[in-house]
């Protein structure tokens, strides 16, 4: 194997269409991936890394979005002086891509094995037993159990871990000297994505591989990467070995970045046994029951809560954490009975939620509100902001102008401008529009708060600022926060205590400081061992905001 | 098995759909005023009261309604569709003698206004936008807004009065006597303009339909994924892209078979085909009761089973549907 460089780009510019907020996507990309190397392409979005991908291998939505600047080489080739057919010839061959949604990246219509054997089919000319062979052989090396059985299933069929072990199958068949890695893990469930990153690993140690590994996750990139590139806005900001820039970064955007991965280290415990509960689950549980009947199929009852109890003082936060599945979700909704349980109580100020009639149910939503995970769905595009954090509080029955001067006080306590109130929802950022729903959510004056997920649709440096706004809230107005998240660094963050949650039960609950000190149950441990880049502390930068 | 299971199934669950559309439309003609007595005797140019009265008797219209409906489902039960007082045959010779006109002209039109209209649309996605995409959406919308009986006369004129190339109606030249295949080319040269006419409405619906579905098809990340395996266009077409993007189109194709049946009672009466729609108008005008029930309900036998078909080939298509 020569030293040589897979993959150099150098000065590489692309073009944006006319009329765009700026002119390039990227601007004076330098980058190289050496044999045996994984190099790490880290942005927020926005930053252009998904497009440099797209640009090695010339799939760019042409002609709007093109290369105007500089060169990319494959083996010293210029990828810009070939022909279509010679890029398709390269494209699989010797150069793969691995995607970030596994169910969506393959065909639905097309069983495993069809669309590996198209690589196959494509790039070599092997018979159809040949073929079939290699496919076998190489789901066998990405470790999926009984490759015959993957081999002829349709991807609806295997879970979302197998699917992107075929992903990295289907890129690997045919050991392509470089895989682009576009955000493969982000979609997976931590103890997934831990063992993808290993394959990855395993995989590029064993064939020598160049890999180009995109991703916004520093945690991962702590995992996996050899060195670094961080993008901003189409701009090269800082590259070098992993090791200097994860501890020592020089660029303020990059310190920046680093300082607001939250840290693993849970917040010093508070004392609240002397506060008052202001929230008490009692024996929930909730079946999907059985569907179907006499005449038409008959689907199995899942069981997504079983027997949960827990109890929530006034001013403290406890996370609900677990991976998809174990039924988090599920939790958050039944607690505010935005889904019936069936069985239970949730008492909130002597009253019991879960049985309450049509109008005391009404009177005590005031007291239990929701923030959801995606800001623009759960917002009304066709509301002014104002309108939408009031219209609660009016349901309620204050004046509507008493409702809007309270809305505009709102804003301000979430730090977004006054001006916001007359602009609708989409003319906002997705973390502003997460400070909307916050507003929105507070605007009630509830004493519970149930937060599903409500940073994980944002970037790491905006997730920081609205984790910080919560508790800051929490602390000012003395509310109690229901945070249900699959991240365990943020709950580490934020989380007085914590509920780790598998297949609809608690298996472990706790202090966050010494459930992640000293996990009991052997999920837990899987968990908190799978975190990406846990042997990795986040240097602590003073001059960085 | 299981799939023997499920169309069993199906079948089950198709019954009362039927029986309800029996009710409900024997309920309904009978609420219109005017009976097949009536019609006769206005054939007839009158008659008197008592002939009349002998005749409801005989056909039995004299017993109240609710009666007549259980006697007509009794006798469906057997399998007996009853008698036509105006063509003097039972009913299930009538129609067997005009189904096959029509489903020959449905088959006919749906199936090229499919095939074609399912080429044309993903031709046009793929050229999107350019000059071709623009000619072929446009002559769509041509098609798709002209009334049937205006393209129907349209294709006569050129046809027949200008070119004298096809003949202007009628399923068969009745002078020639044709036997063998030379009946059967008579037949098909009478049935060209009749489905050229029905096709090119339906055509257009499934090209913009497609056309749409293939857009939406080709931005999708497995498109991108058989890319980035290095496929060429012709193979993301046919592979990828073409079988993922007929599924709405299966969809529409099932529900229209239906409305088919509607829209040919039109072309069959301009160019005197005689078929089941034409049957089902002479019928109402006559207030041939027993003829009209029998097509109601051989048509929605015809609707029941092409929609469990259409749930197999789409089963059939998308992998992650299942036959429960």
């Amino acid at each position: 194997m020569t030293d040589a460089p897979i993959l150099e780009i150098q000065d590489l510019r692309i073009s944006l269409p006319a009329g765009g907020d700026r002119p390039y996507a990227l601007e004076h990309l330098d980058l190289t991936v050496n044999p045996g190397e994984i190099v790490c392409l880290v942005g927020e979005s926005g930053s252009g890394k998904s497009l440099a991908a797209n640009a090695v291998m010339r799939l760019l939505p042409e002609p709007h979005v093109h290369v105007s600047a500089g060169r990319i080489l494959l083996d010293g080739e210029d990828i810009g002086a070939k022909s279509e057919s010679e890029m398709r010839a390269i494209r699989g061959d010797r150069v793969a891509m691995i995607f970030q949604e596994p169910m969506t990246a393959l065909n639905p219509q097309k069983t495993v094995g069809w669309q590996i054997d198209e690589v196959l089919r494509l790039h070599t000319d092997l018979d159809r037993k040949a073929r079939r062979a290699r496919a076998l052989e190489i789901l066998g090396d990405v470790h999926i159990p009984d490759p015959a059985s993957a081999y002829n299933a349709y991807p609806h069929q295997i879970s979302g871990g197998q699917r992107q072990r075929v992903m990295i199958a289907m890129a690997l068949v045919l050991n392509p000297r470089l895989i682009i890695a576009d955000e493969p893990t982000t979609a997976l469930d931590v103890t997934t994505q831990k063992q993808i990153l290993h394959l990855i690993k395993e995989m590029q140690r064993q064939h020598g591989t160049g890999i180009l590994f995109i991703t916004h996750d520093f945690g991962v990139v702590a995992e996996i990467a050899d060195r670094i590139a961080v993008l901003r806005l189409g701009e090269l900001v800082e590259s070098g070995p992993a090791e200097q820039i994860l501890n020592h970064p020089s660029h303020p955007y990059t310190r920046a970045l680093i300082a607001a991965v939250p840290a693993l280290t849970p917040p010093a415990h508070k004392d609240l046994s002397a506060a008052p509960v202001v929230l008490r689950a009692q024996g929930l549980a909730k079946t999907f029951a059985a569907r179907g009947g006499l005449l038409s199929g008959r689907r199995q009852a899942v069981t997504a809560v079983r027997d949960l109890s827990f109890e929530l003082r006034q001013g403290e936060t406890l996370g609900v954490v677990g991976e998809s599945g174990s039924g988090k979700t599920t939790v958050s909704r039944i607690v505010t009975r935005l889904l019936d349980a069936d069985r239970g109580e949730v008492v909130i100020g002597g009253h019991d939620l879960i049985h309450a009639d049509r109008r005391q149910l009404r009177a005590m939503r005031r007291d239990i509100q929701m923030i959801f995970q995606d800001p623009m769905a759960s917002l009304n595009p066709r509301k002014r902001v104002v309108d939408l954090i009031a219209q609660g509080p009016i349901v309620h029955g204050v004046p509507k102008a008493e409702a809007h001067a309270r809305a505009r006080e709102l804003l301000s306590l979430v730090e977004l401008s006054p001006a916001a109130a007359e602009r609708y929802p989409h003319e906002f950022s997705g973390g502003q529009r997460q400070r909307i729903g916050i507003a929105r959510a507070i605007a009630m004056q509830p004493k519970v708060i149930v937060a599903d997920e409500p940073v994980s649709a944002l970037d790491v440096s905006v997730q920081a600022q609205v984790l910080r706004l919560l508790a800051d809230l929490r602390d000012r107005l003395d509310l109690s926060l229901l945070f249900v998240t699959h991240d365990l660094r943020v709950a580490a963050q934020l989380c007085d205590r914590i509920i780790v949650m598998q297949k609809g039960e608690i298996v472990e609950t706790g202090p966050t400081a010494q459930v992640f000190a000293d996990p009991q149950h052997p999920y837990t441990q899987a968990l908190l061992t799978s975190i990406p880049g846990r042997d990795w502390q986040p240097p602590k930068l003073t001059d960085a905001a | 098995m299981s799939l023997l299971l499920y169309l069993l199934r199906r079948i089950l669950q198709a019954l009362p759909v039927i029986l309800l559309i029996i009710i409900g439309s024997f309920l309904l003609i009978k609420l219109a005023p005017g009976d097949t007595v009536d019609a006769l005797v206005g054939d007839m140019g009158g008659a008197d009261p008592a002939f009349v009265a002998r005749l409801r008797q005989e056909y039995g219209l004299d017993q109240p309604v609710l009666v007549q409906l259980w006697r007509y489902l009794v006798k469906l039960a057997q399998f007996d569709l009853g008698w036509s007082y105006v063509y003097e045959q039972p009913v299930t010779k009538v129609l067997a003698s005009r189904l096959w006109v029509t489903l020959l002209l449905m088959l006919g039109a749906l199936s090229s206004a499919f095939v074609v209209g399912v080429a044309l649309g993903a031709f046009a996605a793929r050229r999107a936008y350019s000059a071709t995409d623009n000619v072929i959406s446009t002559l769509g919308l041509i098609f798709y807004a002209m009334p049937s009986f205006f393209l129907a006369l349209l294709l006569v004129l050129l046809f027949s009065v200008k070119l004298n190339w096809l003949p202007v109606g009628g399923i068969r030249d009745i002078g020639a006597f044709h036997t063998g295949w030379k009946l059967w080319l008579d037949i098909a040269t009478h049935l060209v303009m009749p489905v050229l006419a029905l096709a090119l409405i339906y055509l257009a619906f499934y090209m913009r339909l497609m056309r749409t579905s293939v857009l939406e098809v080709m931005e999708l990340d497995f498109v991108r994924t058989a890319r980035a395996k290095g496929a060429g266009d012709a193979r993301l077409m046919f592979h990828h892209i073409m079988r993922n993007a007929l599924l709405p189109v299966i969809t529409l194709l099932g529900l229209q078979i239906s409305t088919v049946l509607g829209g040919s009672v039109v072309i069959e009466t301009i160019f005197s085909l005689p078929g089941l729609g034409q049957l089902a108008y002479t019928s109402v005008v006559k207030r041939d009761l027993n003829t009209l029930m029998g097509i109601i309900f051989l048509c929605s036998i015809i609707v029941v089973l092409v929609n469990i078909l259409t749930d197999l080939v789409y089963a059939w298509l998308d992998p992650r549907i299942e036959l429960k």
